[in-house]
């Protein structure tokens, strides 16, 4: 059943590409989904079995590399962890799957999209399933892969185009830290299997390693290799600039990709290797500042943006930041239960904006759109949804998890946990500010877009709705039922042995014991957030306008991301495309050709010409030369007679 | 005194030079034109030739008091030549006939030279050796001035005759020379004297030396090797291109037989000496085959310096001087042989309108309007440059091989940059074949004989690769014949 769930999109994927153009655009879509929904069905399956029915369990499909004394399977490893990520995937999978066969309608090639989405999900599955490093970095690449392909789907656009490949460049950043990483561990511990390694870490939480001919702690500098491969794939600060630009991709790519599961791989992989990160305190405090860090800036930039779609990536880095921290200060449960119902609500809110778009035929820019809630009440009441649950608002997914992140970063009782604890709080504040200003700007207000388009204006079909609707219970209940197994104080029994926790980090525990004004807080700032929200954009809608005048190099700096492109730009781009040219046009150009096959080519038709001038025509010039030649070989013989 | 044992090794030489003299009597006194049915009846000849020479066995024989020496290397090399003359004969044919300029005496001219060519292969004395010589030499003479109403023959023929004089000289001095300071022109008394076994032994002196140099220097210009070479591309342009196409197989194969037995007889044991001077003029022609060809625009031309470059890799062999180079030797030239015919009967069909032409641009766009043409002649071209798996590539990979078994790694080495530089000349042939436009097509039909012969050397050359044995083995029994103390 396991290797079903896995190979059932690969299936799908392979039928839908290879066989695609015969069977047509219908029968795609239909396998693709009826495959998908089958390996959801049995993902729902699995994690009865497992992670209620504690049956962790591991199938050995084949061998893939015997080396020396390196041994890597192909394996589906499922313990609880797995077990929720499998919901997540095949399910957001599934319903992303579903709203495609109605977004995409219009597409001229809808089997390679679909195609595309299946080989991404068998790429997450393997990548979730996986019980050792390498296979692991075989779904990590492929989930990147079908990533590029899927945001440069509409290659015919430049843009398009363009940010595929950033997505790829930043991310083989990443992926670069993450294969030393592997380099690593397989160094330390001499396996890439989580088995050896867990079962080996707490021996060598005081091993060192030589590094540019300094002694580092060995795990510590594993570790950070490997966070810096989730900082790339889940677009942590620093390594996030290629997720706004993923947005050229289509609206349900950035649902399933860039919103629920691609991104959180990081997340998912440094919360798999949990019982390494537990022996490195510095680890986990970088972990914890670059979380926090990337929740505030993409918050701030989220406030800015007036592109519906990239609004929602803003939210989406900064979320995945929080993420890190609650990794940072050992809550990994929080981690990945946030992890969950972001998966759930997020997906709604790109879907949803997905519908609004489609709806406003193919407006992104939220100032030019405005009362439309009349008209699309569905697609409205549903986006009110995933933004309640997004701002944490009592009882809704987000609610559970986000307070519990930031309850357990302020029970850890570390300067970085209580900095985390307190730009997470105003990182709500904002997220609540620029959730209410998508909403009022898109549905409330009057109309700001033109006649036509709002003439046309319309409620999207069943077959997009109804995954909505799907995604929608998960926003509103999946925090409430999640919140005791994935992190109440019984947790453990749900978890088992696929998180590690060590005594020395209880703040998880400690959570739940935290002063009652410390779990207020983040209600009270979401509140404030809509509140300031409604003030800005229905009560005193020049405010906004004015405080941007007033303060206009904050809102630039704001609007221009931090200039985070600009300075790469600057300091990556340019530099590498001089040196490209400059390798090119007079390294390989001038030198490499010059001297080389040019050169040569153009001596020897200068020495061929010389030669065949020789050849005169005259016959006395002919019998000069033989007469020559025996009188220079006599002469050679005289001088060199022994 | 002459016995009758003596004329039995003779027995090919003699049977051509009576069926020389009956085809002149037939020639002269049949009244109608006689060009065809004595052409058919030399090439007839050259086939019983054939099964005579190949009668003769594995065993070596002398006669004429040692002047004359039959044995499997003369075998082997009088083998080629009467294919390479035949095939040679049977494409000039209808050329004459088209031309207009068929007379009886140009089956017979060829007949003497390739009798001269026989006579020089078997040769074991050096008064032997220029008998030999000057009968192919002088056939040939004529038969470069064949067209005698066209200025650019007639020019060819002159100038390769006054050379090829000069050249005679240079031999027969040299020849003299040797008999001065050996008292011998036997090439077994020589090598006896060389190798020591004479009461007293002469030692290789200043006078044998410049001896060496001027019988090698005569040799070569028959090679057309550098710096002797020069006649070459003139005479190969010039001359009618049946005969160009004669030349540039048949003489070559017996001229470079020759300087292989005598290298390898009479100065086996100055192999020191001679090595220096071969691998100069080994370098030397590779070199100007190489890189003159760049250049050249007519086909002719082109063949010829073509013909000098492989020359110098035929030396390369020589120049290691072991079983394995002659060996390699004899692979290369049987290659040679087919890979030239099979070129010059390509040439020999560019026609236009009736009219040969010779240019290489008039090759362009051939894949469209002969596409079996220039399949046939792309094959070539590849196998002339060398490129594996053509029978081409592995003639040189012999010599080369033998040059680095004989320690002789510079001279391997630049043979193959040079190898590189020519094919640069032989692929732009096939680019002009198959990448550019077509200009006018040549006329069709091509001909039984010319489509036979592009046929049979293509298929040679292709299997070749697959069936190397008959040619190698044969090759080598050939070339240890040469060494009898290695046996």
């Amino acid at each position: 059943m396991i290797t079903a769930t896995v190979f059932l999109p690969l299936l799908g994927a392979v039928v839908a590409g290879l066989f695609g153009r015969f069977i047509g655009d219908r029968a795609a879509q239909i396998v693709t989904c009826t495959l998908l929904i089958a390996s959801a069905v049995m993902a729902g399956l699995i994690f009865q079995k497992v992670a209620l029915g504690g049956e962790a369990q591991t199938v050995v499909i084949a061998e893939w590399i015997r080396s020396g004394t390196m041994a890597v399977n192909w394996s589906l490893k499922v313990d609880t962890l797995t077990a929720v990520m499998l919901i997540v995937v095949t399910w957001v999978s599934a319903a992303v799957h579903v709203y495609s066969v109605g977004y995409m309608s219009h597409d001229p090639s809808i089997w390679r999209f679909q195609s595309y989405l299946s080989l991404f999900t068998f790429a997450m599955l393997m990548l979730v399933t996986s019980d050792n490093l390498v296979q692991m970095f075989f779904g990590w690449e492929g989930v990147g892969v079908a990533s590029y392909l899927l945001i440069g789907f509409w290659y015919e656009k430049p843009s398009a185009s363009a940010a595929a490949i950033k997505a790829f460049v930043v991310n083989r950043v990443g992926d670069f830290g993450f294969a030393l990483g592997i380099f690593g561990v397989y160094v330390l511990f001499g396996s890439v299997g989580f088995d050896a390694i867990f079962a080996a870490a707490p021996d060598k939480a005081a091993a060192s390693i030589n590094f540019f001919g300094v002694e580092w702690h060995a795990i510590t500098i594993c570790c950070l290799l490997l966070f810096v491969g989730a900082m790339g794939k889940s677009a942590q600060l620093g390594l996030h600039t290629w997720l706004p630009d993923a947005m050229e991709g289509p609206t349900p790519v950035s649902a399933l990709i860039h919103a629920a599961t691609m991104v959180t791989a990081g997340v998912f992989m440094v919360a798999r290797m949990s019982p390494l990160f537990e022996f490195s305190d510095t680890a986990l405090t970088v972990v914890t500042v670059v979380g926090a860090a990337t929740a505030i800036f993409a918050a701030t930039v989220g406030c800015v943006q007036n592109d519906i779609k990239r609004v929602i990536a803003y939210s989406t880095c900064s979320q995945l930041g929080y993420m890190f921290f609650a990794i940072g200060v050992s809550a990994y449960q929080a981690a990945i239960f946030h992890l969950m119902t972001h998966a759930f609500f997020k997906a709604l809110l790109f879907l949803g904006a997905g519908s609004v778009i489609h709806a406003m035929s193919d407006e992104q820019d939220i100032r030019r759109m405005g009362g439309i809630w009349k008209h699309v009440k569905v697609t409205w009441v549903l986006m009110w949804i995933g933004s309640l649950a997004l701002a944490g608002i009592p009882f809704f997914a987000g609610y559970y998890s986000k307070d519990t992140i930031l309850e357990a970063a302020w029970a850890s009782h570390t300067l970085a946990g209580q900095g985390a604890y307190w730009l997470g709080c105003t990182a709500a504040f904002l997220t609540a500010f620029y959730s209410w200003r998508l909403l009022l700007l898109t549905f409330h207000g009057r109309p700001r877009a033109d006649e036509h388009v709002m003439a046309h204006v319309h409620e999207s079909p069943a077959v997009m709705l109804i995954p909505l609707l799907f995604l929608a219970g998960g926003a509103l209940f999946a925090g409430w039922a999640g919140y005791e197994a994935f992190v109440g104080h019984h947790n453990q029994d749900f978890w088992r042995s696929s998180i590690l926790v060590t005594a020395a980090h209880p703040s998880l525990e400690n959570a739940h014991h935290v002063p009652s004004w410390v779990a207020l807080l983040p209600t009270v700032v979401a509140v404030s957030g809509i509140a300031l929200a409604y003030l800005f954009y229905v009560f005193a809608p020049g405010l906004p306008v004015a405080l941007a005048n007033t303060f206009k190099g904050v809102h630039q700096f704001l609007l221009n991301k931090w200039y985070f492109d600009e300075l790469y730009d600057w300091l990556f781009v340019k530099p590498a495309f001089k040196l490209g040219r400059g390798l090119w046009q007079g390294g390989d150009g001038a030198l490499i050709d010059g001297v080389g096959p040019d050169g040569v080519a153009a001596a020897t038709r200068v020495v061929a010409q010389k030669v065949a001038r020789m050849q005169s025509g005259y016959l006395y010039h002919y019998a000069y030369a033989m007469l020559i030649g025996v009188a220079a070989f006599v002469t050679w013989y005289i001088f060199n007679a022994r | 005194m002459i016995q009758t044992s003596d004329l039995v090794p003779v027995l090919p030489e003699i049977f051509i030079a009576l069926a020389g003299l009956a085809l002149l009597m037939l020639g002269v006194f049949r009244k109608e034109d006689s060009t065809k049915s004595v052409s058919v009846l030399v090439i007839l000849a050259f086939g019983a030739a054939m099964v005579l020479v190949s009668s003769l066995g594995a065993e070596r024989l002398t006669a004429f008091n040692g002047l004359f020496v039959a044995d499997r290397f003369a075998g082997f090399a009088k083998g080629l030549v009467l294919v390479a003359s035949a095939i040679a004969l049977a494409m000039s044919l209808p050329y004459l006939e088209r031309e207009k300029i068929g007379r009886f005496e140009y089956p017979v001219l060829v007949l003497f030279a390739t009798l001269g060519m026989m006579m020089m292969i078997s040769a074991n004395d050096f008064i032997a050796l220029y008998l030999g010589l000057e009968l192919q030499s002088l056939s040939l003479y004529v038969l470069a001035a064949y067209n005698r109403d066209n200025a650019k023959a007639t020019e060819a023929g002159l100038k390769y005759f006054v050379l090829g004089s000069l050249a005679s000289g240079l031999l027969l001095y040299g020849i003299s020379l040797l008999y001065g300071f050996a008292g011998t022109t036997s090439f077994e008394g020589l090598a006896n004297l060389f190798a020591g076994g004479h009461e007293h032994p002469v030692k290789p002196n200043m006078g044998v030396i410049a001896g060496l140099v001027f019988v090698l220097a005569g040799l070569s210009f028959k090679v057309s090797a550098v710096p002797f070479h020069m006649w070459a591309p003139d005479v190969y342009e010039g001359a009618p291109t049946p005969v160009t196409s004669f030349f540039a197989v048949a003489p070559k194969i017996a001229a470079l037989c020759l300087l292989t037995r005598v290298m390898t007889g009479p100065f086996a044991d100055l192999v020191e000496q001679w090595r220096q001077v071969v691998t100069f003029i080994a370098i030397g022609s590779m070199f100007v085959g190489a890189f003159a060809a760049v250049v050249q625009t007519n086909i002719k031309r082109l063949m010829a310096y073509s013909s000098i470059g492989h020359v110098g890799f035929v030396l390369v062999g020589i120049a290691a001087g072991s079983t394995l180079g002659i060996q390699g030797v004899l692979i290369y030239l049987a290659i040679y042989l087919f890979m030239n015919v099979g070129v010059f009967a390509v040439v020999l069909s560019m026609r236009q309108k009736g009219r040969l032409v010779e240019g290489i641009d008039d090759l362009a766009g051939l894949s469209k309007t002969h596409p079996m043409m220039a399949f046939v002649m792309a094959v070539l071209m590849f196998s002339m440059a060398g490129v594996p798996p053509l029978a081409g590539f592995w003639g040189k990979f012999y010599v080369f091989m033998a040059a680095v078994e004989a320690g002789q790694f510079t001279l391997a080495i630049i043979g193959l940059l040079s190898s590189v530089v020519s094919a640069y000349y032989y692929l732009r042939i096939i680019k002009v074949m198959y990448f550019d436009e077509p200009v006018e097509a040549f006329d069709k039909p091509v001909g039984a004989s010319m489509s036979l012969v592009m046929a049979v050397s293509t298929i040679v050359i292709l299997a070749f690769t697959l069936i190397p044995a008959p040619l190698v083995t044969s090759a080598k029994a050939a070339a240890q014949v040469l060494f009898p103390a290695a046996g």
